[in-house]
């Protein structure tokens, strides 16, 4: 995407100019209010919040919400915090991203450098998985989980994030392969090497852009989930339906400061993962979905 | 001999192996995406209440299913939201990224700002903007303390205006996200075109409606496609921005689907709603999808 060098051919007059950058500058200010909301409050006591302007500065700078946050705030019936449900939520991401990004590699390789009759089919079929609305699966989900002693557990969650996951990871890794010559993996093939072989030497030293990809898409989709983890978590749930279970709780009075250092701690790691390597996926997710 | 047959059995070994690579998953895919959607459609047509029950009724949960109240608001609400959230987010979206690629200074800011919110959870998005829209606290309050006192905005309260709070909110999060969608397609169209068109006297209004704009066709297709295809799972938004309130004024498929499946214990009617959800996905995707096929393939 950085790689094109841009040179509008439009001219803009002055006007025209000062019109945009202002424009530009409002939304900027619309998509960073909430957030501003968000980590201002989550610094006020809570008397400041109900009582006060929103949009203030803290009078009284404190870290209690965070702490109440993220340690002894009502969770559904028990004080725990969101302590366990983010640990939850890391046991269930790490595992769900590693073996996807790994299935999806080794199909992506399959399906372009070792392609049979009706591999189109088969990849169809597997894209397709990738746009359904999920409620379909809930019902015979909850039932298969149930039958395998899996229902609200991580693992169980992490098996449901795979058996979804994979047809992305496997449309990523088959387009971006799809692009690399064909040629030389027959010239090794004449030379001896296998199949592991020449994914292992071959095609896996060229893989790091579409790894990336891969990894934050799945992250992204994995940690902020909500309809898997409040279906399938149980007593596993992940971070998401944890703050959801926070914001709504209806008893007692509303602790505004402690939602928002809830929200902000459960966005920190995809927020993270996105200022680190953002520029890396949204240019190979581009590459991928508008070319063609 | 020996050795010339194991030699065989080796590459026959090898010719199979990428099949044997790709089966697991296509086994997966075949049991838990098609044979789910199938046992689902089963479950569509049986008398499922609390549990699953395979005493078949026919057609008489999609018979009951049109004829509740909540599934009229439900369908009503999702075509409110759905037509307004893909229009927004490809206009705003669209003229985000035009203005964008005009030579503009601290692109390499402002692009992070806008793409941030699709980083964050449907959830998070739900909870910001839930304070942010609520009366007593939010903007209202701020404005009546900045001394507009008649100031009101009371639309998530409101049966009749809290749907377009939803679209407010989800708009947030994705139009960044198509933004860089088009500012791809325009940075992948070759400036002696436009060049050209200028010469011959075109003005820059002009050149976006005559050439730009219609040479953004893939860009317009890609982003309906996932808008339209979030627009209809939108669950975790409604559920964490008005829980599908005011009384039931925000109900949408998804949310329906799982209140009769799981707590109104309508399962047969829950797995209609669900077909009628897939169908209706289906009809938008399977066309782009065989269409991007054959043309790669």
């Amino acid at each position: 995407m950085s790689a094109v060098s841009q040179d509008t051919a439009v001219n803009t007059g002055r006007i025209a100019r000062t019109f945009i950058y202002l424009l530009l500058l409002l939304f900027a200010l619309f998509y960073l209010l909430p957030l501003y909301v968000m980590v201002v409050n989550s610094l006020k006591p809570l008397s400041e919040v109900t009582g006060g302007n929103m949009m203030a500065l803290p009078q009284t700078w404190t870290l209690e919400a965070w702490k109440s946050a993220w340690s002894t705030a009502q969770i559904g019936v028990s004080p725990t915090g969101l302590e366990p449900y983010f640990l939850n939520s890391i046991l269930m991401v790490v595992p769900a991203v590693a073996i996807s990004t790994v299935i999806g590699a080794l199909n992506g390789y399959v399906l372009t450098k070792w392609r049979f009759r009706y591999d189109t089919i088969v990849f169809g079929l597997m894209l397709f998985s990738c746009f359904i609305p999920f409620q379909i699966v809930l019902i015979p989900m909850a039932m298969v989980l149930g039958k395998l002693g899996l229902a609200g557990t991580v693992p169980g969650l992490v098996l449901v994030h795979v058996v979804y996951g994979i047809g992305f990871t496997t449309l990523y890794y088959r387009n971006y392969y799809a692009t690399f010559p064909t040629e030389l993996v027959r010239a090794a093939q004449i030379d001896g090497a296998g199949f592991f072989r020449i994914f292992w030497r071959i095609l896996l030293p060229i893989s790091g852009p579409i790894t990336v990809v891969s990894v934050i898409w799945q992250f992204t989709n994995i940690w902020n989930d909500f309809l898997f983890g409040v279906s399938f978590g149980g007593t596993s749930q992940p971070m998401t339906a944890a703050l959801n279970n926070l914001v709504q709780s209806s008893t007692g009075v509303k602790e505004y400061n402690v939602h928002f250092a809830g929200a902000i701690i459960a966005a920190l790691p995809t927020l993270f993962v996105y200022i680190v390597a953002g520029r890396y996926f949204v240019r190979g997710l581009m590459a991928g979905s508008v070319k063609g | 001999m020996a050795s010339s047959a194991e030699a065989d059995l080796r590459t026959r070994i090898q010719d199979w192996l990428p099949k044997i690579v790709l089966a697991p998953s296509f086994a997966v895919t075949l049991l838990f995406v098609y044979g789910f959607i199938l046992f689902t459609v089963f479950l569509s047509f049986t008398g499922s209440k609390m549990l699953p029950n395979y005493t078949i009724v026919g057609w008489e949960n999609y018979r009951k299913l049109w004829a509740l109240e909540n599934w009229h608001i439900a369908i009503v609400n999702i075509g409110i939201f759905a037509s307004l959230y893909i229009v927004i987010c490809t206009a705003l979206g669209l003229m985000l990224a035009i203005f964008l690629d005009q030579k503009i200074r601290g692109e390499g800011v402002l692009r992070p700002i806008y793409l941030y919110p699709m980083a964050l959870s449907f959830i998070v998005t739900g909870t910001a903007w839930k304070w942010f829209l609520d009366p007593g606290i939010g903007l209202e309050h701020v404005m009546q303390l900045w001394g507009w006192e008649s100031f009101s905005f009371t639309w998530i309260k409101d049966n009749n205006m809290a749907i377009y709070t939803i679209v407010i909110a989800a708009v947030w999060q994705t139009s960044g996200f198509v933004m860089a969608m088009f500012l791809a397609g325009l940075r992948g169209i070759d400036n002696e075109i436009l060049k050209a068109a200028q010469i011959d006297g075109a003005s820059s209004f002009q050149l976006y409606r005559r050439i730009v704009i219609p040479m953004l066709r893939p860009a317009f297709l890609s982003s309906f496609v996932i808008l339209s295809h979030l627009a209809i799972k939108s669950y975790d938004l409604v559920i964490a921005l008005t829980g599908g309130g005011p009384g039931r004024a925000t109900e949408m498929p998804a949310t329906f689907m799982y209140s009769y499946t799981f707590t109104r214990n309508q399962m047969g009617i829950g797995a209609a709603s669900a077909v009628i959800m897939l169908m209706t996905i289906a009809a938008i995707m399977v066309p782009y999808l065989y269409a991007e096929l054959k043309e790669k393939s």
